[in-house]
């Protein structure tokens, strides 16, 4: 009973329970990422499949995958392709959403729903028809294909998370704008996207990690190591045939750092836009 | 003349608003409109690789495939092809499984971590370390884990226990796979529960302690309702995105062993990329996933608006 004077005074055997909790989740989350940083250390010939010796550690694995394989041709290849999949998707997205937010036009309700109900198609039933169409197009095995492909899954939620975002600017300032004799075009260009930044900050993340992360289509599109994404050429480490595994995990570290260290610091405004943009809906 | 007026005038009126949409909506209608009625053509023919047609240098290969009517959904429903319903029954005990502990796990350390406790921003940066990882990374981080000269089989012998074929058996695979999704899912429940949880108001608390409510009670009247909104779209986005992760799977056991891990998604994947491709049958498989996940959320956004309506 005299627990229950205040929340913040809690017995020492909770406060212990809860940082034991914690700690063990914390454990969880980052063990299998400290093992590959750790094992990516390990140098020399399956020495990753002694998990319990410690004794070669050094840089060996980077080397000999910044050297020896075409990891660096991939990692260009990720960058090029989700960079021009971000600036597309993020340009189209946000006139979109902007047009959605502030103007009511005939066919602007089935503009709503299409941006709904293409968030939600998986990609089977797409990546078939798609593969014909860009065959068909000569686009499989190019960029340019690949990046069209990454727009229909990155494009809806941008536009969808924009126009949310646009919806929380004071329509003051459109009207502002009117006044000084600015078309809507201006009036989105000069004072609206301004102010947008964070939103747009958030978006362009979005579509870039999707590029960046996705698998499914990466793999059936690229046909040549020279062409591959990183999420296509990793798998060639470790196969049926070969298990490769120090440089797959020094590889991964390199992957791994600068997208963790983008994500966390954009991650607050990412969670916001995802719940609140579907919530509404 | 009149009319001709009112044309010209909505067209000055709205055309801005159309010009701006227009981008989108052509992309979504060329990449996303055309190919699925293209796809839903598709399954009602009997298309695959040797009579799709195709070019090789100059010469052009005329599609042979002809239509067999609704014969491909009949094979998949009726269980003619084999896999259909073993593979859907796996498909939801993933999808609800991997939701339930998302969800489970996510809102236990939300609300652990929406106390005033010490280290509060190094746990939550910890624990959201599995969501900052991209996918592809993450998987291949478990499969050295689960690899029989990995550290799982390092500690039971340790122990003195067998190490386990984790990928090699089917149900130990199922587990495994399982762990990689809870692993990866969980940090964005929790992110998401922790804003949730940030919007009910302390007062609620503070007035239902007085009341001599007990902490399981708050938790049900006061915190419980308070995530409604929250727990709704998380668990829409969750089961829709569980039923369709395609990267653990194919990465961590490419639907092995014996496609006893495929899901469905992954499963139409094999079917129209390996081997001989099987176009027709997987863009059936396609139209059938596409049609149970609208069917999920028609039914689930009515019954959800039927409880706020009760409420």
């Amino acid at each position: 009973m005299s627990r229950r004077h205040h929340r913040n005074k809690r017995s020492p055997l909770a406060s212990a329970a809860i940082h034991a909790t914690l700690i063990a989740a914390s454990f969880i989350a980052i063990f299998p990422i400290a093992w590959v940083a750790l094992t990516s250390l390990k140098t020399g010939n399956g020495q990753w499949a002694h998990p319990g010796d410690f004794s070669h550690l050094n840089f060996g694995n980077y080397s000999k995958v910044l050297n020896d394989t075409d990891f660096l041709t991939w990692f260009g290849n990720s960058i090029l392709v989700s960079v021009l999949t971000m600036a597309l998707a993020v340009f189209i997205a946000a006139t979109c959403g902007y047009a959605v937010s502030r103007m009511r036009f005939p066919g602007y309700r089935a503009t709503m729903w299409l941006l709904l109900i293409v968030q939600m198609f998986p990609i089977a039933v797409l990546i078939v028809p798609l593969y014909n169409l860009m065959s068909k197009l000569h686009l499989v095995n190019s960029y340019a294909g690949l990046v069209l492909v990454y727009l229909t899954t990155a494009v809806p939620y941008c536009a969808w998370m924009l126009k949310g975002y646009f919806d929380t600017i004071p329509i003051e300032i459109d009207e502002a704008g009117k006044v000084d004799g600015l078309n809507p075009f201006g009036t989105f260009w000069r004072l609206v996207l301004p102010l947008a930044r964070p939103g747009l900050a958030v978006v362009a993340f979005y579509s870039f990690l999707t590029a960046w992360a996705e698998v499914a289509f990466a793999n059936t599109f690229m046909q040549g190591s020279d062409k591959y994404t990183l999420a296509v050429g990793l798998r060639t480490f470790v196969s049926q045939y070969k298990g490769e595994w120090g440089l797959m995990t020094a590889s991964s570290v390199l992957i791994a750092i600068p997208a963790a260290v983008m994500f966390l610091l954009v991650q607050r405004n990412l969670v916001a836009g995802l719940t609140s943009g579907s919530a509404k809906g | 003349m009149r009319a001709l007026r009112g044309i010209r005038g909505s067209f000055d009126k709205y055309w801005y608003g159309w010009a701006m949409a227009a981008p989108v909506v052509i992309v979504m209608l060329v990449l996303v409109g055309y190919p699925f009625f293209w796809g839903v053509y598709l399954s009602t023919t009997n298309a695959d690789e040797s009579n799709i047609g195709r070019d090789i240098g100059v010469n052009h290969i005329a599609p042979t495939y002809k239509s067999v009517g609704l014969h491909n959904y009949w094979d998949i429903l009726s269980g003619n092809d084999g896999h259909f319903y073993s593979t859907l029954s796996w498909t939801l005990i993933w999808t609800f499984v991997n939701v339930f502990f998302h969800i489970a796990i996510g809102l236990g350390l939300a609300i652990l971590l929406n106390r005033k406790i010490r280290f509060r921003a190094g746990y939550r940066l910890m624990l959201i370390l599995p969501w900052a990882i991209p996918g592809f990374v993450a998987a291949f981080a478990w499969r050295l884990l689960y690899n029989d000269n990995g550290v799982f089989n390092a500690v039971l012998k340790f122990f003195g226990m067998h190490g386990v074929q984790w990928l090699s058996q089917p149900t130990s695979a199922k587990i495994a796979v399982i762990a990689v999704n809870v692993w990866m899912g969980v940090p964005f429940m929790m992110v998401s529960f922790l804003g949730g949880l940030q919007t009910i108001p302390s007062e609620l608390y503070e007035a239902a302690e007085m009341d001599g409510a007990s902490p399981w009670q708050r938790f049900r009247m006061v915190t419980l309702p308070g995530l409604r909104p929250v727990m709704m779209t998380v668990t829409l986005l969750g089961v829709i995105w569980t039923f369709n992760k395609f990267d653990v799977i194919f990465l961590v056991t490419e639907g092995g062993p014996a496609g006893s891990t495929d899901i469905l998604v992954t499963h139409a994947y094999q079917v129209a990329f390996q081997n001989i491709r099987q176009y027709a049958e997987a863009a059936s498989y396609g139209v059938v996933i596409l049609s149970m996940l609208i069917v999920f959320a028609t039914v689930y956004r009515r019954s959800q608006a039927k409880l706020e309506v009760q409420a």
